[in-house]
């Protein structure tokens, strides 16, 4: 019977969170937040990548001019007109930059100088492109003129590509390409998860905090201690603040990819793997992404076994969030009206936190390493470290044993912090210490 | 056998005990808060628990309200050791007590019936009732917020009483309150004690005390330093002073250690000594040509007796 007021409270800190205002606002702008900052930094990407300063090319050497009139995404123009003339007037013809390549002394030169003229300064990317070009332009005469086929170049390149040995043969997604493509898609779903994980802890705990001082210090939890054992009352106040962390998460991982299917709707020329790097918290470098089509990415996402790592990152979710807002609330019923003293007592969770966030970046580089083992064992930091290892296939009986671990150190930890909770909620002017509510622990019930 | 128990407050004799604390001891860190307190509440009582400020009735009362549990002594409740069941039976009105501000009255009242035990349904219907009681079922839907203070009060008090307990602990539970909200729930009290109910009142408010309450105990520092019947302690602490009110001329001497303490505007106040009656002061007042008009002890004040008592304890 008792228990049941566990749900009583629960329900009532679920709803009233839910039916607030801020709750709705938030739930609902920030994917739209989300999928808005998608666009436009799909806009400053496309931007910053055409360049739509315009080049022309006053070639004295003539192999470029030449070879180029062959290469159709050859993107610059030529001019013959005397160099010194068009120095005065690239500007008028409407052009940017002037590019001079004077006649080569040494034909078989491996390096070349040439200048540039415009009023601006160029970026380095664009300069790096006039110079990829120009020097493509002159390699493919040289080859021509050497009678160097570029099948016979293509065959003396080695392309070394390393295949997971264990891979199922039989796997359709098997091929070496699309296997790397799983890492990547991987880490990026693993750095995503344990992001959000961080995220959530700092988020729905610090909830927990205030909502604990808040009760203490208007005086409220005097009126439901009478009614209400100290642990249920911080049991229906983690659950219904716990659901509301799912409630908004759910709504997310509906809307988000909603509102970017549409934001990608509205950037025809933008393609996936811009899409895919804004969208991902990831530090995966776009570039690796560039080699693979659009069909391949949604492949290697669908054949992610979404039906493990869903429930099992939910499951992994509420516990690293119980063990620390559970945390949070003991602290939150020791603080007193100061709240520099809160940040103080916080510091010792705010660093475990961040050492489990900082695992993240090795354990993402190496899944499987020690490092990765044991991270995701300790259940302090197994519920950030886990779940950013799921995607990688971790051996079954690492989640079984960490989710053991993890689950037995909810159950400590709420007993732990409700005794000291229960103490803390009815003690004022006192100025809590760490020391001081070890002391609580003993107290008699 | 176990059908019973749960009646049992109902089929015993209206004069038990329904509380009882045997030598209770709660230390904190380095003080104790309370030291050995013993009490026993009769059923159907208004017991007033009286003390300065931190003399340990709250923390009495949340070793009773099983809060916190005593580090040594006893507590029974309907005869039994206090358990976990025994919470349900009671009603708490803390002296600190706040209200979740942004929810609504009927809301409000509604949740905390709820988690005192009472259904959806028991509590809509017994918060509507205790509402139209005093006067405020247009509250229902206002935010707590938007009440005065009074107006808080009166919804913690009915938030107190709403699932019937047979044990009320009111602690300081009409400060803040106009006297004719005082008078509502001073009112609501009395019916309770008629209706059965037994009442904890803590309170430093004595003129309170003596009119509400039968039985009282006095706390200082964590001790018991006096209890018993209200008016039993007046008499006991009684200075045997006697105030006349009279016509004519008052004897200039006094014999027999009569003693005159106070005198004017044809009053006059007497002290007697231990071995004498009122009658030595009556008759040799008369004797003297006084023509008296009236005539009565003066009994100590609890306030009186609370100052004296704690003051006395302190100066030792």
């Amino acid at each position: 019977m008792s228990s049941s007021k566990i749900w009583i409270v629960a329900k009532r800190e679920y709803l009233t969170r839910v039916q607030k205002k801020t709750f709705i606002l938030v739930t609902l702008l920030t994917p739209i937040g989300i999928a808005l900052f998608s666009v436009l930094v799909g806009f400053i990407m496309s931007a910053g990548s055409k360049s739509d300063q315009r080049v022309l090319i006053h070639d004295d050497t003539g192999i470029i001019r030449e070879m180029a009139t062959n290469d159709k995404n050859f993107p610059y123009q030529f001019s013959e007109n005397d160099l010194n003339t068009l120095k005065e007037e690239y500007r008028s013809m409407g052009y940017d930059i002037l590019v001079h390549i004077p006649a080569l002394k040494d034909s078989a030169s491996t390096h070349i100088s040439a200048s540039y003229y415009g009023e601006e300064k160029p970026s380095l990317a664009l300069l790096e492109s006039i110079e990829s070009h120009l020097g493509d332009q002159i390699q493919a005469y040289r080859m021509r003129k050497s009678k160097i086929e570029q099948s016979l170049l293509d065959s003396f390149l080695a392309d070394i590509e390393l295949e997971n040995g264990a891979m199922d043969p039989n796997d359709h997604s098997g091929s070496a390409a699309t296997g790397k493509l799983n890492i990547i898609i991987g880490t990026a779903l693993g750095a995503l998860m344990g992001f959000l994980m961080y995220l959530v802890i700092f988020i729905y705990g610090g909830m927990v905090m205030r909502s604990v001082m808040e009760e203490k210090l208007s005086r409220i939890v005097e009126v439901m201690v009478s009614s209400v054992r100290p642990i249920y009352l911080m049991m229906g106040k983690l659950i219904g603040v716990g659901g509301v962390g799912l409630t908004q998460l759910a709504l997310w991982a509906i809307l988000i990819p909603i509102l970017l299917i549409i934001a990608q709707a509205f950037l025809p020329g933008m393609d996936h793997s811009q899409l895919a790097s804004v969208s991902s918290v990831s530090q995966v470098d776009q570039e690796s992404l560039n080699g693979f089509s659009g069909q391949q990415i949604i492949q290697a996402i669908f054949n992610i076994k979404w039906w493990l790592i869903l429930p099992v990152f939910v499951l992994f979710f509420l516990g690293g969030y119980f063990i620390y807002s559970s945390m949070f609330a003991a602290m939150g019923s020791a603080i007193n009206e100061d709240m520099g003293e809160g940040q103080q007592l916080m510091l010792p969770i705010i660093i475990v936190v961040l050492i489990a966030f900082y695992m993240l970046f090795p354990v993402l580089s190496n899944p499987n390493g020690t490092l990765a083992i044991f991270a995701s064992m300790f259940p302090l930091f197994s519920p950030i470290i886990m779940p950013a290892r799921l995607a990688f296939d971790p051996p079954w009986w690492q989640i079984v044993v960490s989710i053991v671990l993890m689950l037995s150190t909810v159950w400590f930890f709420i007993w732990l912090t409700s005794r000291i909770y229960r103490v803390g909620i009815l003690m004022y002017g006192k100025k809590a210490t760490i020391r001081e509510m070890i002391k609580w622990l003993r107290y008699s019930e | 056998m176990g059908v019973c128990d749960e009646n049992k407050f109902l089929i015993t004799p209206r004069y038990m005990s329904i509380l009882r604390l045997d030598k209770v001891t709660k230390r904190f860190k380095d003080h104790l808060a309370v030291d050995e307190v013993s009490f026993e509440v009769e059923q159907g009582t208004i017991f007033g628990m009286l003390g300065p400020n931190g003399a340990g009735k709250t923390t009495t009362i949340r070793i009773i309200t099983t809060i916190m549990g005593p580090d040594s002594g006893q507590v029974y409740f309907q005869g039994e050791l206090l358990n976990k069941k025994h919470p349900s039976l009671m009603g708490y009105l803390p002296e600190e007590r706040g209200l979740y501000k942004r929810m609504k009255v009927g809301a409000h009242l509604i949740y905390l019936a709820q988690l005192r035990g009472l259904s959806v349904a028991d509590a809509t219907r017994k918060c509507k009732e205790m509402l139209d009681r005093f006067e405020a079922l247009d509250w229902w839907n206002k935010k707590i917020e938007e009440l005065s203070k009074g107006m808080q009060q009166k919804i913690q008090f009915i938030a107190t009483i709403v699932h019937d307990p047979v044990l009320i602990i009111l602690d300081e539970p009409f400060t803040g309150l106009d006297p004719i909200n005082s008078s509502m729930i001073q009112d609501e009290i009395f019916r309770l004690r008629d209706k059965g109910t037994t009442i904890i009142f803590s309170t430093h408010r004595m003129e309170q005390v003596e009119e509400m309450c039968e039985n009282i105990i006095l706390i200082n520092q964590g001790k018991n330093i006096l209890q018993g019947n209200v008016k039993e302690i007046r008499n006991k602490y009684k200075e045997h002073l006697y105030k006349i009110s009279y016509s004519g001329d008052l004897p200039k001497q006094f014999t027999d250690g009569l003693e005159l303490v106070k005198s004017e505007d044809h009053t006059a106040t007497f002290r007697i000594p231990n071995q004498g009656t009122p009658n030595v002061l009556l008759q040799y007042l008369i004797n003297s040509g006084c023509q008296i008009h009236s005539f009565h002890e003066i009994l100590p004040s609890i306030n009186e007796i609370f100052i004296r008592q704690v003051k006395g304890i302190s100066h030792e």
